[in-house]
Formats: structure tokens, sequence, C-alpha cells
């Protein structure tokens, strides 16, 4: 659908030439990565490919140790000043949900506008419950993260980043640790999200997402980017032999 | 909840249950045989005892307490003299036993915190050394501790005459730690008073805060300021009400130093030994603590923009405290009735001057050794009771 769509030309995320080690074991080769402000990004492949370190390393909950990033305009570098520039623009949800178990879900949105914003309280949980309505779950607000379901606290965990208006948001497999019922109410509020023109980088296995929402898929293999592409050609016309393999792996069965 | 005994009501033929068959029946039956057992057992030892006391001629009853001691006691926190009460040694010794609990405490936590912050330092140094004091400190009896520290550290301080001096004020030796006694003169009130404003206006400001982030958003560095003004205030009036306090030095007479204060070897010895150890199990507890805590915690905080302090401040240890403190509270426990070693190195706590001396003296062993015994439990449930109301206002609520 989104294939001819027209995107601004603003550069919001950009990777030239990254590389990581573990020790002595090559996490990222090369990695180059440009993303325009608006777009949809899928990023799939196997375990072990490095697309989860890709998108940690954009908002440096790993580090690099070659090549570039620059991310809304800032050069993600040692500066810790920088670094919270970049982490205050860039949303992330995880697969764990990661909410603050000891906060009730208002609490857990309203955290960082407070802090990090320094918003006065009344005003953060406004901005709270506007995005607790979004993700359609304002009627746990009080209620602590333990006593939700796994789908609600991954709605929360979205609306928790959604919260510091984010400029690009990361998803580090949302939907992996969710029972199947469940699965549906994540994708359909990150769906509404792609549609309001939020940028997005999205690791996960839901090539039906992928299919309907992303601009561009990205296939990783061993830290590489081995193919990128509009959808239909991507999942129609596969170029690379391993992009074919994985393919044929997860959507036969 | 229906009785047990009671047939469900249904329409199949009543079946009779032989009563041994029945767990309720059977349960009660058991716990009348029980108390029986233990109300039998309880009466031959009273039985027995009071006819031990009776053939010995020993009698019984709490009027000892106002006999007079007639020894002395190197540490008293309250004045005490030879011909002071033996109640006023059991006043004196409970007083030297939540001394050196005290100070154990305090230092304990401080250190233990430390080294089990320490312990998670990147730094591969920092972090070594805490995980060596861990193993030799916890892993080293007690009682050899307090024995290292007394007899080999301690003792081997040099004679009064010889004493270590630090800017002629300070006098270190073998009788113990001396150094000036502030005397506070007219006018010290005010001091208190200032003090006593600075506390308020600290509770105040800090409240003020907090009130004004959640209307504004803006915030203000209201730690430090108390902190300033709990140390500044004081020393102003202090200054401005011409200084009155007056040091007395410690002056050597004869073999021994007169005047001053001093810390004794034997509370050195002991307070040194029962910190240190109970710092290395702390230590265990903060780090398993934070550890608990998961990474993933962290990394959420992170990724929303909150700096390393405030992750730690907002996210970290609100929840790793609630994982510290019920073995905290152990630890404190175990601390308080380690004291009681004090009677090996002779420092006059409760169990040495009072279960000790005065038991010897007077004959009243089980008036003696209940007042003790009930000494360290009352002590120790104050604490438990204290560390469960902290932990219930830190307790997750949740599931």
């Amino acid at each position: 659908m989104s294939n001819t769509r027209q995107l601004d030309d603003t550069i919001m995320v950009e990777m030239r030439g990254v590389n990581k080690w573990y020790g002595q074991f090559h996490v990222l080769k090369d990695v180059n990565l440009e993303v325009r402000k608006g777009e949809r990004i899928v990023i799939c492949g196997p375990s072990g490919s490095g697309k989860s370190t890709t998108i940690r390393c954009i908002n440096r909950l790993e580090e690099h140790q070659k090549g570039d990033i620059v991310v809304a305009d800032t050069v993600l570098n040692n500066d810790l000043k920088n670094i919270e520039t970049i982490r205050r623009e860039v949303g992330m949800v995880f697969q764990h949900f990661n909410l603050f178990p000891h906060l009730t879900v208002l609490e857990n949105c309203a955290l960082a506008p407070i802090w990090v914003r320094k918003t006065p309280r009344a005003e953060a949980e406004e901005i709270a419950m506007k995005y607790l309505r979004r993700v359609r779950i304002e009627e746990q607000a009080l209620k602590y993260p333990g006593q939700l379901s796994g789908g609600q606290q991954q709605r929360v965990a979205i609306a928790r980043s959604l919260c510091m208006n984010p400029q690009v948001m990361l998803f580090d497999e949302p939907t992996s640790a969710l029972d199947p019922e469940m699965i549906k109410e994540v994708l359909d509020v990150m769906i509404e999200l792609a549609e309001e023109g939020m940028t997005m980088l999205c690791v996960t296995h839901e090539m039906g997402f992928a299919k309907t929402v992303a601009d561009r898929v990205i296939f990783m293999d061993k830290g590489q980017i081995i193919e990128e592409n509009v959808p239909d050609a991507f999942f129609n016309n596969p170029q690379s032999e391993r992009t074919q393999a994985f393919l044929s792996q997860i959507l036969n069965h | 909840m229906q009785d047990a005994d009671k047939t469900p009501s249904s329409s199949l033929p009543e079946q009779k249950t032989r009563f041994w068959h029945d767990p309720a029946k059977r349960a009660l039956v058991f716990q009348i045989l029980l108390v029986l057992v233990v109300l039998g057992f309880v009466g031959m030892i009273v039985q027995n005892t009071l006819n031990n006391l009776e053939s010995r001629g020993i009698t019984t009853g709490f009027d000892f307490l106002s006999q007079q001691a007639g020894f002395g006691i190197t540490q008293t926190l309250i004045e005490y003299t030879e011909s002071s009460s033996y109640g006023r040694t059991f006043v004196v010794g409970l007083l030297n036993t939540i001394l050196v609990s005290a100070l154990g405490v305090i230092v304990a936590t401080i250190l233990g915190f430390l080294i089990g912050v320490a312990r998670l330092s990147n730094n591969w140094l920092v972090a070594k050394v805490a995980s060596a004091y861990v193993e030799i400190f916890r892993n080293i009896p007690l009682l050899l501790q307090i024995f290292f520290w007394y007899f080999a550290v301690l003792q081997a301080l040099p004679s009064p005459r010889k004493s270590i001096e630090i800017w002629d004020t300070f006098y270190l030796n073998v009788r113990g730690f001396y150094m000036p006694q502030p005397l506070p003169q007219e006018g010290f009130d005010l001091v208190w008073i200032a003090l006593l404003i600075a506390v308020v206006a600290s509770y105040v400001l800090i409240r003020w805060n907090k009130k004004r982030q959640d209307a504004t958003g803006q915030r203000f560095p209201a730690y430090w300021v108390s902190l300033g003004m709990i140390l500044g205030l004081p020393l102003l009036a202090f200054l401005a009400s011409g200084s009155p306090l007056v040091w007395e030095q410690p002056v050597l007479k004869g073999f021994n130093f007169r005047g001053g204060m001093a810390i004794l070897p034997e509370l050195a010895a002991l307070w040194v030994a029962l910190s240190i150890y109970t710092a290395a199990f702390i230590a265990e507890i903060v780090r398993s603590g934070i550890e608990a805590v998961s990474k993933g915690q962290t990394e959420a905080a992170s990724a929303l923009g909150l700096s390393n302090g405030k992750v730690l401040r907002l996210v970290v240890i609100p929840q790793a405290v609630r994982v510290i403190i019920p073995p905290l509270t152990s630890q404190y426990l175990n601390l308080i009735k380690n004291s009681s070693l004090a009677t090996a190195i002779g420092y006059p706590d409760l169990v040495s001057v009072f279960a000790g001396t005065t038991l010897n003296q007077t004959g009243q062993a089980i008036e003696v050794i209940f007042m003790t015994m009930l000494v360290y439990l009352t002590l120790s449930l104050l604490v438990s009771a204290f560390m469960n109301w902290f932990n219930s206002k830190m307790a997750l609520v949740e599931r």
C-alpha cells in the first residue's frame, strides 16, 4: 500500500559503517542504514543476526565501536549530554515490557515527563492519560503493572514511550513474549501509530505487520544487512538465497 | 466454608464415618494430647526447680536488685560507683550493650552498603578488593576477629607514658583513645535551638520543594541546602554567642590519663569487629538486592532519557530496598545478639556485668538469666517491629 508513499526528505536516523564486537565476536559488520522522517522499517532475520543489537545501538543501550550514528541531527558519541538528548527523542518498546513494578500505570507514564521534561505533575498526568486513552487502557491507570495481562502491559509500555513525545520509536520484538490472542491488540496500536506518521524501526517476526505497514523490510544475517526492499518485492521476489531460506522457514508453517 | 463433619446435602444414602477416619476429629484428639504433654512437662520442671532451690537455701525474688553491688565498672554512661545497687548495674550494662549495638549497626550499614556497591563496580580492582573483603571477614569466626582486634592490634599499642600523640590533643595508647571533652558553657543552648530550627526548616523546605515540582516541574537542590542549613546554622549560632564551649584536655597523671573523653580498647575492639563482620553480610545483601532488579529496568529507564543518577534513585533503589530490608533486619538482630561476646574481652555489656559478675555474686541465676534474656528479646522485637514498619511502607503493592 505504501510503496509509493511520499516521504519527507529529513533524515531521522543515519548509521554509517557501524561495527560492533562482543570481545572477539563480531556482532555488527558495516551496518549502513538511513531512516527518513515518517518512514516505517521492519527488520527481520534469524536469531543472533544482530537485528536487536542494531536498534539498541541507536539509543546507546549498546555501544558501537566503529562507524557513525546520527539521530535527529545529534551525533551519538560518548558525550552523556548527546546520549541523553537522543534518548529523549527516541522511544523504545521492549520484548519483556520492562514496566516499573513499584509504580502505577499512570506513574510509569508520568515519570519521564516529570523528571526529564520537567513538566508539572498535573500536566504530566494529563499527557499520560491522553496516551493511555489512545492505547485504550485508561481504566487501568491506577493499577500496578503486575495486575495487568501481557498485552495490556505492552500497550502501557507503548504509551509510556509516547508520553515523551518522541520523534522515532524503536520496537524490539514487541509481540514475542505475548500469548497469541494478545498479539493483535498490540499490533493494532502499532498500526495506528504508523498511520499517524510516526517514524518506526521495528524488529519483529510478524510478517503480516511488515506487509501492511512497512515502507522497507530489511533482512539481516550474521551481523550484516543482506537485503532490503519494499515489502512486495521483498516477500514475492527475494534476491539472496539466505533471504529465500529464511522466508520459506517462517512463512511455510 | 462448610463444617467438615456435616455431610454435604446430597441425595446419596447417608454413610457413617468413623471418628478416627474424620481428619477434623482426629486433629482435635492430637491437639488435646499435645497440650497435656506440654503442661505436664512444664509442671515437672517448675516443681523440680523449686525443690532444688529450697534444698540449697537459695531465696527467690528480685530483692537483690536493691542490694549494694560493691564492684566497679570500667565504662559507665550514667553515674555509677561501687556502692550503687545491682539494679544500677543492670542499667549500666544495658546502656553499654545498646551503645555498642547502635554504633555497630550504624558503621556496619554504611560500610556494608559501600562494599556491596563496590562489588558491582566496573572497576576491576575495586570489585576484587570488595569481594576479598567479603570472603575474608564473613568466613572467620566473630570471636576470633574480636580477639584479633583486641589482643593483636590494640594490646600492641604503647603504654600511656609513650602514647602516640596527634597534634598534642589526641592520645592513643594501650588503655584507650583519649580526646578532649567539650564542656558546654552558658549560652550553648542557643546552638541546640539553632540546630532544631535548621532541622525543622529542612523538613519544610523538602516538602515545599516536592510541592513546587508537582506544580511547576522545577526542582531545587533541597537536600544540599538542608545539609548546609543543618551544619551552618548551629555554627553561626555558636560563633554569634561567643564560642561558649570549653575543651577539657586529657592530661597524663602518673600511669594514666585523667580528664577528657576516652574510647576504651574493649569498646573499640568490639565495635570494629562487630561492624566489619556484619558489614560483610550486609554487603552481600545489598549486592543481591541491586542485582535482583533486572537489567531491563535500567534499560527502560535509560531509554526514557533519565540520567544515570535518576535511574538509580527513581527505579533501581526503590526496588532493591524491598529485597534488602528483610534480610537486613536479621543482620541487625545478629549484631545485637553477637554484642554479648563482649564478655570475652571484658567489655562491660549486660551479659558481662549482669549475667556474669552479678550472677556470680548473688547466685540468683534464674532471675538474672530471665531478665537478661528478656532484654535481648525486647531489643530484638523492637528492632524487628521498626524494620517491619519500614518494610511495609516500602513494600510492592502488586498481585
